[in-house]
């Protein structure tokens, strides 16, 4: 009897001394939210995987070690989501839309990540949101170009923190027309499916807009990948245009530059490339004088310098010993933006829940790398920036890679209205775009 | 008339890129029956091997003749190791199985060789352009045209010739005819036919290695090149028949000339093209132009 007295008694005694040390344990893990863990998804294998993918992948791994380090400069020197740790994993892009699809919903189901931020392919994109919806998750996509997700639908889930497309094409023309103002016709080389298609649209009907009874030489549309592009060189040859537009990106914009050079097609026509920048580093001297080039935004070469935007371009050089391209900083920026809802939502309430996430995050103005980013499409979902075009020119004193005549166009002379749709606005002659 | 001599040269280049690339996937079959898949895969091999010797090549600042036989080569090496390597180490264990089991075989192959390029190189692109620059360019109804593109003719002729030759004037060709004609018969003349097929199938990655090879300075050699490829050579031999070398032929010509045609004169159908002259052979002659009927055994 007195022995089980003496049990209970030191069981009392433990059970107080747990409580004890709970209590004592409990504003210490307060401090120490737990980690938001986040899907990211780009393409890691195939074609491309080299110029959006790994670039990308590099950027998302810079920028989350350096938010939970506390590391980026002002105004994201506070350490991590709202106060808690990334834990991030990469999953592959390549692969039918199907499989794609299917990976998001294992991460939402089986992992149970807080959100995820990807995608490059517009096919990936417009699998993807109608499934983020579906299962209630935080999306942010940040390279995808088709406009058609938040001007066919409307998303709660979904966020986009780099411009539509349709900026890549009404740029390029205000610059052609601004640039070679002589210009009397134009012809066009673009990939046969929805992203060359829909560039060559918009830029065709923005050039129309702008200078009506321009001619179109011909328009050309091989296959995606083809690799092969002889006769369609002997064509674009033979137009003498004097401009040639290209969305052309990856091998593809690599193997058409070196069959096309040594047969003289930018001596006689001023070469317009929308993703043009992504090669400018590799291709060095490979790469005539005056083509023009795009970044798909303020990005790389174009991005406004500035504590952020020289940070990130110094710590990724070093890192990864090649400068960043603009899958880079639209990867950057879409996690910024991640970080700058999470932030907000956080100074009314620590561990903010999903939807007081997307609240802060819905009509954002944030810091990006190299310009402003403002979600102001989409009913505050999809991101517009300026977009900027510049001359290549490579220097043989430095061995350097550069630009010449960059004109930037503000987001407000690229981007239709709210609740217009791109080709409409177009189409009607950019109506209330400000340039100035 | 300017226009139709574009066509000419641009479809004949063309037609012996495609000749170049398929001919090996129609002797591997006309030979041994088998539809290989991982002939894509050979491709890619060839076109990595190629594109990162002649890096290596140029790096040393060795002259551009050289970096032509670094080609061959690079096609001989990669085709003959793989070549080897799948036909000694697999296929020979499966030939007895059902057809289609031997297809999934190959396509497991060229998966495996897909991620193989991945291990061995990284997902960058690589750029070996020096040898096509440095032949220049020739001016033809007024448009220059790449020396080395050109190039693909004679050698897709030298290629097809050799072949003709190989298979009708030597005795080794005159076996490999009897095989094609019937394995059994062939077996109980005392013909080695597992030698033959070795052969056979070593040549054949050779020749889709070199495909690659001699691609890898017109383009940027980037992961998935072998898909495209395996994708275009099997519309090429359906359009000639299965196992048809002259076949091969005139199935190249047909499909690249029309391509040729459509880009200049109607570029929106360029894309549908060539599977609509695929489409319209098989209506007629659903077993190619070139094909046997096959026939039925009672």
């Amino acid at each position: 009897m007195q022995r089980g007295a003496e049990m209970i008694a030191w069981a009392g005694a433990g059970l107080v001394l747990a409580a004890v040390t709970t209590m004592a344990a409990a504003p210490a893990a307060a401090q120490t939210a737990s980690p938001v863990q986040i899907g990211l998804v780009t393409f890691l294998s195939g074609p491309a995987a080299g110029p959006f993918g790994v670039p990308a992948r590099n950027a998302a791994e810079l920028v989350i070690d350096a938010i939970n380090k506390g590391e980026l400069p002002a105004p994201y020197d506070n350490k991590g989501l709202a106060g808690a740790p990334i834990d991030s994993f990469f999953v592959d892009e390549a692969g039918p839309v199907t499989k794609v699809v299917q990976d998001f919903r294992d991460m939402v189901e089986r992992r149970g990540v807080a959100a995820v931020v990807g995608y490059v392919s517009s096919g990936s994109c417009l699998g993807i949101a109608p499934v983020a919806e579906e299962l209630k998750k935080l999306t942010v996509f940040f390279d995808c170009g088709t406009p058609r997700i938040f001007e066919d639908a409307s998303y709660h889930y979904v966020f986009r923190a780099s411009s539509t497309a349709t900026i890549d094409s009404i740029g390029a023309a205000r610059y052609v027309l601004k640039e070679f103002p002589g210009i009397k016709n134009y012809a066009g080389l673009n990939q046969n499916y929805a992203w060359g298609q829909d560039s060559w649209g918009d830029f065709d009907a923005t050039m129309q807009a702008l200078k009506p009874g321009l001619e179109v030489k011909t328009k050309q549309f091989p296959k995606l990948f083809a690799g092969q592009y002889s006769a369609e060189i002997s064509e674009l040859l033979a137009a003498r245009a004097d401009v040639i537009h290209s969305s052309f990106y990856d091998g593809d914009l690599e193997s058409f530059i070196l069959q096309a050079a040594p047969r003289g097609l930018m001596e006689q026509s001023k070469l317009v490339l929308t993703t043009g920048e992504t090669i400018m580093y590799r291709f060095g001297a490979k790469l005539p004088d005056g083509v023009v080039l795009g970044a798909r935004g303020p990005y790389g070469p174009f991005a406004h310098p500035g504590p952020l935007a020289d940070w990130f371009r110094k710590a990724f050089t070093d890192r990864y010993k090649t400068p960043p391209t603009y899958p880079s900083y639209q990867m950057a920026n879409a996690l910024l933006g991640l970080k700058s809802a999470y932030d907000k939502a956080g100074k009314a309430k620590p561990s903010p829940t999903q939807d007081e996430v997307i609240a802060a995050f819905e009509h954002l103005k944030f810091q990006g790398v190299g310009s402003e980013i403002n979600m102001a499409l989409g009913k505050g979902h999809q991101a517009i920036t300026e977009i900027a075009y510049g001359k290549y020119k490579f220097d043989e004193k430095t061995g350097e890679p550069t630009l010449t005549d960059i004109v930037y166009y503000p987001a407000s002379c690229v981007n239709p209205p709210e609740g217009v749709k791109s080709s409409d606005w177009i189409k009607s002659g950019m109506t209330g775009a400000k340039c100035e | 008339m300017l226009t139709a001599v574009t066509i000419l040269v641009d479809g004949l280049v063309y037609s012996s890129w495609l000749f170049i690339v398929a001919v090996g996937l129609t002797l591997i079959f006309g030979v041994m029956k088998i539809l290989n898949v991982a002939h894509g895969g050979f491709y890619s091999m060839g076109a990595y091997t190629a594109a990162w010797a002649i890096g290596l090549y140029f790096n040393a600042g060795w002259p551009p003749a050289g970096s032509y036989l670094l080609i061959a080569a690079a096609a001989g090496i990669a085709g003959t190791l793989l070549g080897l390597a799948l036909e000694r180490g697999l296929l020979r264990y499966v030939y007895h199985r059902d057809p289609i089991i031997i297809v999934l075989i190959t396509y497991a192959v060229f998966l495996i060789l897909e991620n193989l390029v991945l291990q061995i190189w990284g997902v960058d692109a690589y750029l070996a352009y020096q040898p096509d620059t440095a032949l220049g360019t020739t001016r033809i109804a007024g448009l220059r045209f790449s020396n080395y593109e050109l190039l693909l003719i004679p050698l897709a002729a030298a290629i097809g010739g050799g072949l003709w030759w190989g298979l009708n004037r030597t005795r080794t060709g005159k076996i490999l005819r009897a095989v094609i004609h019937d394995r059994e018969m062939s077996l109980a003349c005392g013909i080695d036919v597992s030698r033959l097929y070795t052969v056979t199938f070593v040549i054949g990655a050779v020749l889709g290695a070199l495909g690659g090879a001699v691609t890898a300075p017109m383009i940027s050699v980037t992961p998935g090149i072998g898909v495209e490829v395996i994708v275009i050579a099997f519309a090429v031999v359906v359009v000639s028949g299965l196992g048809s070398i002259p076949g091969t032929i005139v199935g190249a010509l047909i499909v690249g000339l029309s391509r040729a045609a459509a880009v200049h004169l109607w570029p929106e159908v360029e894309l549908f093209v060539i599977y609509a002259v695929m489409s319209a052979v098989l209506i007629v002659r659903p077993q190619g132009l070139f094909g046997r009927a096959p026939l039925r055994r009672i």
